[in-house]
């Protein structure tokens, strides 16, 4: 594929108009200073960045760097069994792929950044997408894809070496341990002292396995029935919290922060040790449904109302570090805050597991692997407009710890007013008696808020006041689903990786691999979620606040996972020959290790006390010594938690930096090895092999490929011209013509 | 209209695998009209045992 090299006047009079759109919207959202300013803006500025760097950038990566090469077969060609690799069409590929790499992240972190402004957690959101997020996604993918589909650890190992790789796979179970921690931590949180959320949520469990049930005897395979019918009792159940809450039923589902941990972890294990067709399948299955439903809803209702952000462009909290959700100044914290909505490591994940395995064209990571990051960003966008469009007051009344707000209605609104931001004891009553919640004071974590912002948007369109509650709660349902989808899938990958562990520390263990040996299996679950659960449990008894002290560890974990596949990536282009397009994955690399190592070393070894673990033990530790209570704490056992909580919090974000290290320090003697004797490199690549297969790269065909296709006799989900005869092809083209 | 929902039906089958089952059988009969298919229920089994069987490569766990 070659540029044009004359551009038609018709096509530079377009990208000049999104150009132009884009640039208003930036503009309007960085200078517009009286009043509100409209969310069309934001939606301005991120479509028209996201087009431009689509069209542009990606493209440019796709055919300059990586030069994918339609000539060659994808392993979905090549291997094509039937079951894992299968060549399928770019547009349900999309969707496939979009639904493995969108979870809880880009909706939590984007409203914990609200904090600093709606300004720099956009800016970071479409400008790290673009430049790193996107570009991470698609270079894995295709990397992943000239290597039969292998993940990311068996490339790292491979192409790195074993150090690098082990490294590798060590920093990636310990950061899922603390990403499923915080995921439930934002769960227990949001369901905490909730009975209408804890019911219609537990609601879930049965649910699930009616379905299980359903796909596994009386008829199976069919996913898209029995999903339906399982939204419709999610719905139901949604409704009927409302009636528990206000029956004699609420205290029993009135449960207390602790009690939910207990639950949480007794059901990660039992999802870990259960079959999977009896639980994790059906859930996986309606956690995909909800997520998507829910975000073209959303989608579609913020186009349609575009309400105004109440939230400053930029709050006083990014320049002096104080804020109350999350301490630390806006550099490294935005970027470590907004995480998974920008750049993501889990995606790498996804990018080197099942995608490449079902990829028609190489040509086409470009719409798979970089437009599903966009897509993913524009969640995050979602997420921050919802967390902006609330009055400031509430957000931060939702969002700070009772240590800093104290506990009561009069306190919250005192101290909320003295940063800059009045609002009235009534306004908070108000805003939690309008979802039908006890208190929305310090529901920290980002789903209640995101859930009220999202619900205020909803009703504006469908119900109106009226619906707010099953809005609100419908938001919460939605997000509890796929953290609870995350948490079982979670805990039995951690399950995998340490049965393999100790299987491979001597051969008597070996009996520890088997997949069917239940002492093993509970052994191996049992130490996954006594892991996670330890965690979470000093998250919920942290007086000081969980989700300000564990949300930015797993930011980090989660931005070190982005540059160890960055890392991967740069080795790879160094070892094919790409060395004068390093700078594609070098310059996000290098911003994300200097974003990455600054917090690190802040939040180890930072003075104030309240961004640095350590000077906040040796701070507590002095005050138990001397007999003296400190802020947040109301007794000396306080005081204990909080000293062995921040010693914790330490040496974790201590070894995952220096894990890091290590995998870096390998990769540059790879690269600088290459660089050296270019002649003794040896790449993993599979041989090339000539395809068959005519598809286009794009969603929509360009001509060239729409006549193609029409001399293939094909329809425009492609396919190989011989063996698209026959009834099959034929019904497939025609419905998806 | 119409159109527009036979494609919806079609991308949604296609998306949650329900037709894989279909497909199966049809490329297994394409090479020989007699050949033995496995019944729906032994198929999604199996399908579903490599699909979970070990979830470290992409075991669908994000943020």
């Amino acid at each position: 594929m070659q540029f044009p090299t004359h551009a038609r006047p018709r096509s530079i009079a377009i990208w000049t108009a999104v150009a132009l759109i884009g640039a208003v919207g930036w503009s309007m959202l960085a200078l517009y200073r009286d009043e509100e300013v409209s969310a069309a803006w934001m939606v301005a500025a991120a479509l028209g960045s996201y087009a431009i760097g689509y069209r542009f950038y990606a493209r440019y990566i796709q055919t300059r760097v990586l030069r994918a090469d339609p000539t060659r077969a994808t392993p979905a060609e090549r291997v094509n069994d039937g079951v894992d690799f299968h060549p399928t069409d770019r547009r349900v590929l999309l969707g496939h792929h979009f639904a493995g790499i969108s979870g809880a992240g880009p909706l939590v972190g984007p409203v914990l950044a609200a904090q600093m402004g709606y300004l720099p957690g956009t800016i970071w959101i479409i400008v790290g997408v673009i430049f790193a997020g996107a570009v991470q996604d698609m270079v894995v993918l295709f990397f992943s894809t000239r290597r039969d589909g292998k993940s990311l650890g068996q490339i790292a190992r491979e192409e790195i070496g074993p150090v690098g790789g082990i490294a590798a796979v060590i920093a990636v179970f310990a950061i899922m341990i603390i990403l499923l921690a915080v995921l439930a931590l934002v769960v227990v949180n949001a369901l905490a002292e909730s009975p209408w959320g804890t019911f219609s949520v537990g609601l879930t469990i049965p649910i699930a396995l009616f379905m299980g049930v359903y796909l596994r005897y009386l008829r199976p395979g069919r996913v898209a029935e029995v999903t339906v019918i399982g939204v419709a009792l999610l719905l139901l159940a949604i409704a009927s919290g409302r009636w528990v809450a206000n029956s004699g039923l609420a205290d029993t589902f009135t449960l207390s922060p602790r009690t939910l941990v207990i639950c949480l972890v007794i059901y990660g294990f039992a999802a870990s040790v259960a079959p999977v067709w009896l639980l994790l399948v059906p859930r996986d299955y309606l956690s995909t449904f909800m997520k998507i439903g829910t975000i073209v809803l959303l989608a579609f209702a913020l186009v349609v109302t575009l309400p105004g952000l109440q939230m400053e462009a930029v709050t006083d909290f990014a320049g002096n570090g104080e804020g109350p959700v999350f301490a630390g100044s806006l550099f490294p914290f935005v970027f470590i805050t907004i995480a998974c909505g920008a750049v993501s490591g889990f995606h790498a994940l996804i990018s080197s597991g099942t995608t490449p395995k079902m990829i028609q064209k190489e040509t086409q990571v470009r719409t798979i692997g970089y437009g599903a990051m966009l897509m993913e960003s524009g969640v995050a966008i979602m997420a921050i407009t919802a967390a902006c469009v609330l009055d400031p007051g509430v957000y931060f009344a939702m969002n700070a710890s009772p240590a800093v707000i104290g506990d009561t209605l009069q306190s919250a609104s005192e101290t909320i007013s003295s940063w800059g931001f009045s609002v009235t004891p009534e306004q908070l009553a108000a805003a939690a008696e309008s979802v039908e919640e006890e208190s929305l004071l310090s529901r920290t974590g980002g789903a209640p808020t995101l859930a009220l912002g999202l619900a205020a948007i909803l009703a504006d369109i469908l119900g109106g006041d009226a619906m707010m509650s099953f809005w609100y709660h419908f938001a919460i349902m939605f997000e509890a689903l796929f953290i609870l989808t995350a948490i079982d899938a979670g805990t039995r990958v951690g399950r995998f990786i340490v049965q393999d562990a100790v299987a491979s520390l001597h051969p008597r263990f070996g009996r520890m691999r088997a997949t069917n040996w239940l002492p093993g299996i509970a052994f191996s679950s049992a130490v996954v979620v006594a892991l996670w659960g330890y965690l979470l449990w000093v998250g919920v008894n942290d007086p000081l606040g969980g989700i300000n002290t564990l949300f930015p560890v797993f930011g980090i974990s989660n931005q070190l996972l982005a540059a160890v596949a960055l890392a991967v990536c740069t080795v790879l282009l160094v070892k094919s020959g790409r060395l004068r397009h390093v700078w594609v994955t070098l310059v996000p690399l290098t911003w994300l290790a200097v974003v990455t190592f600054t917090a690190s070393w802040q939040k180890v070894f930072s003075g104030d006390p309240a961004v640095g673990f350590w000077s906040r033990r040796n701070q507590y530790q002095d005050g138990i010594d001397a007999d003296q209570l400190l802020p947040g704490a109301a007794d000396l056992d306080d005081m204990r938690t909080i000293v062995t909580n921040a010693t914790v919090d330490a040496v974790i974000s201590a070894v995952l930096a220096l894990l890091v290290l290590i995998v870096f320090a390998d990769a540059l003697r790879v690269c600088v090895r290459a660089v050296r004797n270019p002649d003794a490199v040896r790449l993993r690549e599979s041989p090339h092999v000539p395809s068959k297969l005519v598809a286009p790269a794009g969603l929509i065909p360009t001509s060239e490929e729409r006549a193609e296709l029409v001399a293939a006799g094909l329809g425009p989900g492609g396919g190989i011209p011989e063996q698209s005869t026959g009834p099959r092809a034929t019904a497939k083209a025609e419905a998806g013509e | 209209m119409r159109r527009a929902a036979a494609w919806l039906r079609w991308y949604v089958t296609e998306l949650t695998g329900e037709n894989a089952y279909a497909r199966h059988v049809a490329r297994v009969r394409e090479a020989d009209a007699t050949a033995p298919v496995p019944s729906r229920r032994a198929f999604e089994r199996e399908r579903l045992e490599r699909r979970y069987g070990d979830p470290r490569n992409g075991g669908g766990v994000c943020c």
